[in-house]
């Protein structure tokens, strides 16, 4: 017998409140109906005996203490599945907006997931080739990883982004097993158009399942939005056997909408207003990227998120880094420089790499080079920090070889077009081209087998 | 019992009202499915309960059931390499039970009952026992021999004993009747509760390293066996790794490796590569002297609050053998974190960022429990607690590094900029410190080698002066620098390149023995002193650099094998054949 609660006892800001409710589960949804016949959606947050807090996503405005019909659903909140999701568009709660009409769905789950056993995960050791050096070299992305990119606004992460989804794509995967879901929550109706069109122009949009919170939509159904994504990303990742790629962005709107729900409950800030379980609420989106025993399938998460005032110590990417496997930096003045990808690299870091590359997955020379790399453009930034006190031709000659391997690190290896897509081996000839400009004996990390192997000592100076 | 029922549901806090069935701490089953929880507050109208799992769904006016017992583990045979969850549940057994991922209201015995321990029993009938007396042994993996032992509140006469043989883990091994007359059954497990730290006779000093095998831990930062460590240090900066380093190679008997709120996939790499490799002194695997528990960060909250307890405990079991174990927990913010939550749940008054007042108690009596003792049964034990810190912001005045920094001895700060430039272990040796060099330094002179904190001193003191200098570099360049400064200059890089750097993915390099630890010191340090002689004489100190004499000292890690430490004496001299031309030239 499903009943129906007529109006409410309490209404603030995106809560209301309902008493006399009779066998309610926590977090169960619930549907309201208003006197104008639209429907909402809410959650139950809290539970107090017959008095149940629940959370309306599309907000409150509208609604009274008497011109509501509320009905329990029984459920808690579910994302409908088919392997027809893909080349679909949904909302930020994971309903059809594309006119195209309801899924014929296979099943429903719950959008909150369940923890993976750590037992049943396959560490992630294969590397995805996605054509830009900064990336294959110093940061490899590894399929089931993790890899937030931090960026700033008017940064061109989106760009990025979808240069990875291109290149990605073409060097690994046929067309069958390969497939993108897209999370876009509080960003302009301008990002998510042009996400839309760069899949649609790689001819990857029958492969790609978009959710669409854009910044005008409502603001709590944000905090869902990335839940039904990865759901719909486990689904096909684990029981369709596909290899998904999941972009989420901007994660950091995505907590905006968590900060905003969490202070309208009246819950305890802890930095910056953000809610204490912060951490946890971002670890159970991020967690569900991975790769499991039995199944050929996996799920690689690349979250987007812009960094306010570009602090990386800012709550949202402090923890977000706390997370992830890695994060890929970008970096205002590298891009105020004209160079694209703008990837900051000392900061940046791909934790799983350590495994994935070398003999067998890359090359044999890629960790000591990559080590070498990091390594001497940490030395770049001491010797440019000296020259901006006493002057380029003040430096020692060693200094002054360190400004020339920098110049030539930006210019030539960071620098690529955002169609160029260059093979690991490639990246790695490039990389070594570059350290000709530092005399042999600076190149500490890199054993001497390796150096006489791939190190052109005449070009060396 | 139909009156104990759910009255209200907060994320992982449950209460029910109008009970007094509860005491605190109590372990209790929550709702049809039967989650596991923990009285943690008490009043006239409600009891308050955290949940170890996931609520959702959970109904108001669903049943909450009483145990009687505050919430234990397990303490057997067969939790060595074994992976468990934080409230002691075998997370393989949950694999085969729902599959790949992991579903609410699993009720699970934490060790295997069924299978058949070959036990040695040393007592007879008539014999006094006393609390702690290790009465049986049984082998637990092929390194680790596993100690049975009286509970340590049950003492009295022996009135019936097993023959030695196979057993299993609930099966009686004896029977033990106590001044009371009250009859106590013996078998291989008992149970513990977790918050409860386990008795021991007598505390010792610490003043037997723990060897790591890593130079900037064992030479300039020492942790004593039965120390506390914490290692801070921002995300990227190898917090993991350095725990991963610890676990694999430091000189402890069993470790317990406790992933607290961290990732999945690390927790999966620790069981791949653990299995993979074996122990430098043992020749068995590494795994079989291993514990882990994994919470992972996506796991209910209020386990992972429970997951340094079970670890703890698990230690202390250990210890009361005569073992020494030590104790890793990646990250103790993680579990601070889950208290703030727990805490904010509760509405109780925060203090510092939201943490609650009672932090800095609960991080206190929680490091407490690490030490060197002497057990009930006068073995010795140790158990080495090193927490790992996730500041926020790599901010190290935030409360939970503040805290933790008041109850460790040991503080390893991990560097960012270090990491940067991939300079790892990202140990900063200015920010970082031991409070145990002073009862370590007979240990490393008597059974190392006399001049052994001589030379540390020096390397100190030459890494302190750069410290100094490197401000001047910055501001001026290092060439305007007199000659005896840019030595220090020179070979502070070959002490920071040569030695303090060390390459965890190198066969030689990724654990080096204590006598090849100093010898790499010592020559060093020979041709430290001996390049103050060409100063002496006036001779320019860039004559040395194009000797190359640097680069050879800073390959030594790659270049000389730990099996033969001594063809570091060709080195000292040709160090001497190198000054003593540049002398006469």
């Amino acid at each position: 017998m499903i009943k129906e609660y007529i109006g409410l006892s309490e209404v603030s800001g995106s809560l209301v409140i309902l008493d006399d409710v009779e066998d309610a589960g926590y977090e169960e949804v619930v549907t309201f109906k208003l006197d104008d016949s639209t429907t909402r959606t809410g959650r139950i947050i809290q539970l107090d005996g017959k008095r149940a807090v629940v959370q309306v996503f599309e907000g409150t405005n509208g609604i009274s203490l008497t011109n509501t019909r509320t009905r329990l659903n029984g459920r808690p909140f579910e994302q409908k599945l088919s392997g027809e999701m893909l080349g679909r568009i949904f909302n930020g709660a994971g309903h059809p907006i594309d006119n195209l009409g309801e899924i014929y769905s296979e099943c429903s789950r719950d959008i909150n997931g369940s923890p993976i056993n750590p037992v049943s995960r396959i560490y992630p050791k294969n590397y995805i080739n996605t054509g830009i050096s900064s990336i294959d070299t110093l940061t490899t992305l590894i399929r089931g990883q993790k890899l937030p990119i931090f960026s700033g606004y008017g940064m061109k992460h989106n760009e990025l982004a979808a240069q990875i989804v291109r290149q990605a794509k073409i060097a690994n995967e046929s067309n069958t097993n390969f497939a993108v879901v897209f999370a876009a929550m509080g960003v302009k109706n301008s990002v998510a158009d042009y996400f839309k069109k760069t899949f649609e122009e790689s001819g990857v949009l029958q492969h790609v399942v978009m959710f669409l919170n854009l910044s005008n939509d409502p603001i709590i159904e944000r905090t869902i939005t990335p839940r039904c994504a990865l759901t719909a990303a486990e689904y096909l990742a684990f029981e369709k056997d596909m290899h998904i790629l999941v972009v989420m962005t901007d994660m950091f709107a995505y907590c905006e909408a968590l900060r905003e729900y969490s202070s309208s409950k009246g819950e305890i800030q802890s930095r910056k207003g953000f809610p204490g379980y912060l951490y946890s609420d971002l670890a159970s989106l991020y967690e569900r990227a991975g790769m499991i025993k039995g199944k050929s399938g996996s799920v690689t998460q690349i979250p987007i998120l812009t960094m306010p005032n570009d602090d990386i110590t800012h709550p949202v990417p402090d923890l977000t880094g706390y997370i992830t496997e890695g994060q890929i930096v970008l970096d205002r003045s590298l891009d105020g420089m004209g160079i694209y990808p703008p990837v900051s690299i000392l900061p940046s870091l791909s934790r799983l790499m350590k495994d994935s590359i070398g003999e067998g997955f890359t090359r044999e020379d890629h960790a000591p080079l990559a080590n070498q790399l990091f390594a001497a453009y940490a030395k770049v930034q001491d010797a440019r920090s000296l020259a901006s006190v006493i002057g380029e031709d003040e430096l020692s000659d060693i200094d002054k070889k360190y400004i020339e391997f920098g110049k030539n690190f930006e210019s030539q290896f960071l620098v690529q077009g955002e169609t160029e897509n260059r093979t690991i081996e490639q990246s790695l000839d490039l990389g070594w081209r570059i350290l000709t400009s530092l005399p042999r004996g600076e190149l500490d990390r890199v054993s001497e087998e390796i150096l006489v192997k791939y190190f052109d000592t005449a070009a060396s100076k | 019992m139909s009156k104990n029922v759910i009255f209200g549901i907060n994320g992982p806090v449950v209460t029910v009202a109008n009970s007094k069935d509860f005491k605190m701490q109590e372990m209790v089953y929550v709702g049809n499915n039967r989650l596991i929880g923990e009285v943690i507050s008490i009043d006239d109208k409600l009891t308050t309960i955290q949940v170890y799992e996931v609520t959702t769904g959970l109904k108001p006016g669903e049943p909450v059931e009483p145990t009687g017992s505050p919430m234990s583990v397990l303490l057997g045979p067969g939790m060595l390499s074994n992976i468990f969850d934080g409230i002691q549940r075998p997370l393989k057994n949950i694999e085969d039970i729902s599959g790949a991922f992991i579903e609410t209201g699993i009720g699970l015995s934490s060790l295997d009952e069924k299978k058949l321990w070959n036990t040695e029993i040393f007592i007879k009938a008539g014999q006094a026992v006393f609390p702690g007396e290790i009465i049986a042994q049984c082998s637990e993996t092929l390194s680790i021999m596993h100690k049975i032992m009286i509970p340590p509140n049950i003492s009295g006469t022996v009135v019936y004993a097993a023959n030695s043989g196979p057993y299993r883990i609930h099966d009686r091994i004896c029977e033990i009747e106590d001044s009371n007359g009250n009859r106590h059954i013996i078998t291989l497990c008992q149970k513990w509760p977790i918050r409860l730290p386990r008795p021991i006779k007598s505390r010792k000093p610490c003043n037997i390293p723990l060897i790591t095998g890593q130079r900037v831990i064992d030479t300039l930062l020492p942790i004593a066996k039965g120390g506390t460590a914490a290692i801070p240090g921002g995300f990227g900066t190898g917090k993991t790794m350095t725990q991963h380093q610890l676990a694999k190679w430091c000189d402890a008997d069993i470790i317990i490796y406790v992933g607290c709120g961290e990732r999945g996939n690390e927790m999966t790499q620790v069981l791949n590569e653990f299995c993979e490799l074996t122990d430098p002194r043992s020749g068995r695997k590494l795994t079989d002297r291993i514990v882990l528990i994994a919470n992972t960060s996506n796991m209910p909250v209020a386990a992972r609050e429970a997951s340094v307890y079970t670890g703890i405990t698990i230690a202390e079991y250990y210890r009361d053998m005569g073992y020494s174990v030590a104790m890793m927990a990646d990250s103790t913010s993680r579990w601070a974190e889950a208290l703030r939550e727990i805490s904010g749940r509760l509405e109780e008054m925060p203090a510092e960022e939201g943490f609650p007042a009672y932090l800095p108690s609960r991080l206190a009596a929680f490091y407490e429990r690490a030490g060197r003792f002497t057990t009930l049964a006068d073995n010795e034990g140790s158990i080495t607690i090193i927490g790992a810190v996730s500041p926020q912001g790599s901010d190290f005045s935030e409360p939970v590094t503040q805290n933790t920094k008041r109850f460790t001895n040991v503080f390893w700060a991990l560097d960012k900029s270090l990491a940067y430039a991939r300079h790892y272990p990202a140990i900063n040796w200015v920010d970082s410190y031991s409070e145990y060099d002073n009862l370590l330094a007979h240990y490393y002179n008597n059974t190392v080698d006399p001049s052994f904190m001589h030379c540390r001193q020096i390397i100190m003191q030459i890494l302190g002066q750069e410290s100094q200098l490197i401000e001047i570099v910055k501001l001026i360049g290092a060439n305007v620098l007199p000659d005896d400064q840019k030595l220090v200059i020179d070979i502070a890089k070959v002490i920071r390149v040569g030695f303090l750097q060390q390459n965890a993915y190198h066969s030689e390099d990724t654990y080096v023995p204590l006598d090849k630890q100093f010898l790499m010191m010592k020559t060093i340090v020979h041709l430290y002193e001996s390049a103050k002689k060409l100063l002496a004489v006036n001779k320019p100190i860039r004559s040395l650099e194009e000797t190359g004499i640097y680069e050879k000292l800073i390959r030594i890690k790659y270049d000389i094998p730990n099996s033969n430490p001594e063809l570091l004496n060709e080195y000292i001299d040709e160090i001497d054949t190198v000054i003593n031309k540049l002398i006469s030239a």
